[in-house]
């Protein structure tokens, strides 16, 4: 079996945690998240020009013609297709965007507008705070669920994991300014599932052993389970990360942000169930009596 | 655990065999009538457009309180209590009593019988209306249940309307739903730009014909309208000589004296009755044909008309005359609607996405095959083999339901896949470790099984968490991908414990001497 000295390093991975989290909390301060329309209201317009000779700045020529507030026009995957995006809210006019259309048509007279999405004020700060919501209450299912299979210490430890997960995932989408929408909070929840899964297959080894083991203190009794646990920790990921490698790839550029989040969400995921996770058991002390005493009270 | 009995057997391969079968109904035609379920394609994937209205009720509640102001004055009358200064500001009804009646006006309004004031107290025994009075300063207004019952009631007319709307379009398999107690759902497969759809939605289409007045006052008040073109304007009675709840129908048609577009119309019995007299009394008066609050057109009376049809004109194209033909045999929609949120997708990007979204399950799938296969040889097979009939069920159970697939949808089977192999992982790991300990292979593997089993079911059940939430959370594409990781992780369970596992017992008891079997 492998033996790698996890444990040597909790402290120091411990530390890189904690400067990680900070970072990633003073960036979603500072800077904030790149919202998408679904959260900031707006349209996004995404179109296709057969002739790829045109430029970025030609198209953008063409669509602040409309006079549209906070325009931005961006390439989207490959070069004939872009995405513009600009905050018109107001709804009530319900020919504003054919007749966007049909101005447009007139310089690009070969565009194939490929997707249109039209998010409300209203709606999008609904959108926000559903998906705000849905967080907070799958990171409390999960606490709960752990606080009634394991100890409460376990079941702080695996919360801590995952608020350090879904914190450094979303610092780093404010850090490379990428888009938040609608499909990131079901990634994050994502996240969320499969780092608590990864979790808890240690902890239950570590459970394992520590009523098996009396006498071995936590600090070596949660290296040796890691250990124990770890060819299947490895194989996990690195099927995961197989599928989610092959979306990001081949997926098209919807899904990239979505399995973006999913891979970075992987590996921290994966990360914080060993050095997370398990430092946390170690600091609260438990031992053969947290688990046993309490099998003891049931019979 | 490596015992099976015969009838769990045939339970697992019935059932099995029989959501394979629904899967592949998706890929062959059958020519049987067993299955007529399909996964539905979400607009996404098949493109479309998605319309969330919302009804704006202000208007509503505003008439039902001037309604209810004339109620009140009426019973006011009729029983001879003093009330003056009648007023509705912030949607309440204000007046001042003199002091003695207020313990009867509030008996009155208060009243535990059904009346006008109070509609349905005996069926729901809760007021539609709530009065607050510091002494003899009143004000009323409607309850929160009595706003939820006006809500619900013009939300039921809107969504008539609306799908009578859309039908009257030829719009392919529509979808229109009820979105909370003010909003509409309109979801149109196939349908790549809404615009005339938006168009016709966006009309509250309250067709009114009033007399244009020259007198200032004519006994029932005057308004000054705009004409539809924005330029003219009109003094209007505010008399309504008739609306379109009386319309039977209406088309375009081509008037050939004048070479332009018409609307004719036709009038129910009531309605015909009541045009004839007002046309008779008054000819050579104009009619004023108002659309929305916008005169359309003003035609002076020639003769009376008295056979129940007539003409609309007003610079008509065809399509905007077939549009307002539309809108009048539909009827009215019980109040203005906004279009809050829209989306939608060209079929071709929708093409694109299920390509894309094939590749990457077939790439996925393969790597995962081939990385198990290395890893865990004759058991990696296994493992592979209740991958594939994982994705089958996952597809079966999919179309059992006629569950609609999206774009993200197949982003969490592909993620199923990359996942599914966990539970076997967890497995043949264990069973690695008890084969150090024991030497009978049947006993380590039945014991790996059963050691792992915690782990597994507790792993799966937060992944389950985190599916449930976002089914119950989420809207459109993410339901989808909740809806396949969460059916995904049961279907997973199903393969890993009765498929692989059958399949690994059957080999494990005829190499049971072998040595490193795993």
């Amino acid at each position: 079996m492998n033996h790698i000295a996890f444990n040597k390093f909790y402290k120091n991975f411990g530390f890189l945690s904690v400067i990680l989290i900070i970072i990633s909390l003073s960036f979603l301060v500072f800077k904030g998240l790149n919202y998408g329309v679904d959260f900031k209201g707006g349209t996004l317009i995404e179109i296709r020009l057969e002739n790829s000779s045109y430029s970025t700045s030609k198209v953008r020529d063409v669509f602040s013609k409309a006079n549209l507030p906070n325009l931005t026009v961006k390439n989207f995957g490959n070069d004939t297709d872009y995405i513009i995006k600009f905050q018109k809210q107001n709804l009530n006019n319900p020919d504003f965007i054919s007749n966007l259309k049909n101005e447009v048509s007139k310089s690009f007279p070969e565009i194939n507008f490929r997707r249109v999405e039209n998010v409300g004020p209203k709606v999008s700060s609904e959108l926000l705070k559903s998906g705000i919501i849905a967080i907070s209450l799958s990171l409390a299912a999960m606490l709960f669920y752990i606080w009634i299979r394991f100890e409460w210490q376990f079941s702080l430890g695996a919360i801590l994991a995952l608020f350090h997960d879904v914190i450094i995932t979303l610092g780093i989408f404010s850090f490379l300014s990428l888009e938040i929408n609608l499909s990131i909070v079901a990634a994050v929840l994502t996240i969320v599932g499969y780092s608590m899964n990864d979790t808890v297959v240690i902890f239950d080894r570590v459970r394992d052993n520590l009523k098996k083991y009396a006498d071995l203190n936590i600090f070596d009794l949660t290296n040796q389970s890691i250990n124990e646990t770890l060819s299947r920790t490895i194989l996990t990921s690195m099927t995961t990360l197989l599928a989610l490698l092959s979306i990001f790839f081949l997926g098209g550029e919807i899904l990239r942000g979505f399995s973006l989040a999913m891979i970075l969400g992987v590996i921290v995921g994966t990360y914080s169930s060993i050095y997370i996770a398990n430092p946390v058991l170690v600091k609260l002390n438990v031992n053969h009596n947290t688990v046993v005493k309490k099998e003891e009270d049931k019979n | 655990m490596l015992y099976f009995s015969k009838i769990k057997i045939i339970t697992v391969v019935i059932t099995t065999l029989i959501l394979v079968y629904f899967s592949f109904s998706n890929f062959f035609k059958f020519d049987d009538n067993l299955i007529k379920n399909k996964i539905n394609l979400g607009l996404d994937l098949q493109g479309g457009s998605y319309l969330l209205l919302e009804i704006d009720n202000q208007p509503i509640l505003s008439q039902t309180l001037q309604n209810k102001l004339i109620d009140i004055k009426k019973i006011f009358n009729e029983k001879s209590i003093k009330a003056k200064n009648f007023s509705i500001e912030n949607n309440k009804i204000f007046f001042e009593t003199d002091i003695l009646s207020i313990s009867t006006v509030q008996n009155i309004l208060l009243n535990k019988k059904d009346d006008d004031l109070n509609p349905y107290f005996e069926k729901f025994k809760t007021h539609q209306l709530v009065v607050e009075n510091n002494e003899n300063f009143f004000s009323v207004y409607l309850s929160d249940y009595g706003i939820v019952i006006l809500n619900s009631s013009s939300l039921d007319q809107a969504v008539e309307i609306v799908r009578r709307r859309v039908d009257e379009t030829g719009t392919n398999e529509p979808n229109i739903l009820k979105r909370g107690n003010n909003r509409i759902l309109v979801e149109l497969p196939g349908l790549e730009d809404p615009a005339r759809i938006k168009s016709l939605l966006g009309k509250t289409a309250n067709l009114t014909f009033q007399f244009v007045s020259s007198v200032e006052n004519d006994g029932f008040g005057t308004e000054i309208l705009k004409f539809d073109n924005g330029l003219e304007e009109a003094t209007v009675s505010k008399r309504i000589i008739l609306n379109g709840d009386n319309l039977v129908d209406a088309k375009p048609r081509m008037d050939t004296q004048n070479n332009e577009t018409i609307v004719s119309f036709t009038l129910d019995r009531v309605g015909s009755k009541k045009f004839g007299r007002a046309t008779t009394e008054n000819v050579g008066k104009q009619l004023a044909i108002i659309l929305d609050g916008k005169i359309i057109s003003a035609p002076s009376i020639r003769e009376p008309i008295v056979g129940g049809s007539g003409q609309i004109s007003g610079n008509f194209t065809f399509q905007s005359a077939t549009d307002l033909a539309l809108l009048l045999r539909s009827g009215a929609l019980p109040a203005p609607m906004n279009i809050i949120e829209e989306r939608s997708v060209g079929p071709d990007l929708g093409k694109d996405s299920i390509n894309a979204g094939i590749i990457s399950l077939i790439v996925g799938f393969c790597l995962v095959v081939i990385f198990m296969i290395y890893k865990y040889r004759i058991f990696g097979l296994i493992a592979n083999f209740a991958l594939i009939i994982n994705l089958f069920l996952l597809i079966g159970i999919l179309t059992l339901f006629g569950a609609t697939l999206t774009l993200p949808g197949i982003a969490g089977i592909i993620l199923t896949v990359g996942m599914a192999v966990d539970a076997n992982v967890l497995i043949y790991e264990r069973i690695k470790e008890e084969i150090k300990k024991e030497n009978n292979n049947v006993i380590a593997f039945d014991s790996g099984y059963v050691k792992s089993r915690t782990a597994i079911i507790d792993a799966n059940i937060t992944t389950l968490i985190a599916a449930i939430i976002l089914f119950l959370m989420g809207s459109g594409p993410i339901k989808g991908f909740s809806v396949t990781l969460g059916i995904g992780i049961l279907t997973t369970l199903f393969s890993v414990y009765f498929i692989a596992r059958l399949l690994s017992s059957i080999y494990v008891k005829t190499n049971k001497d072998k040595e490193k079997l795993i």
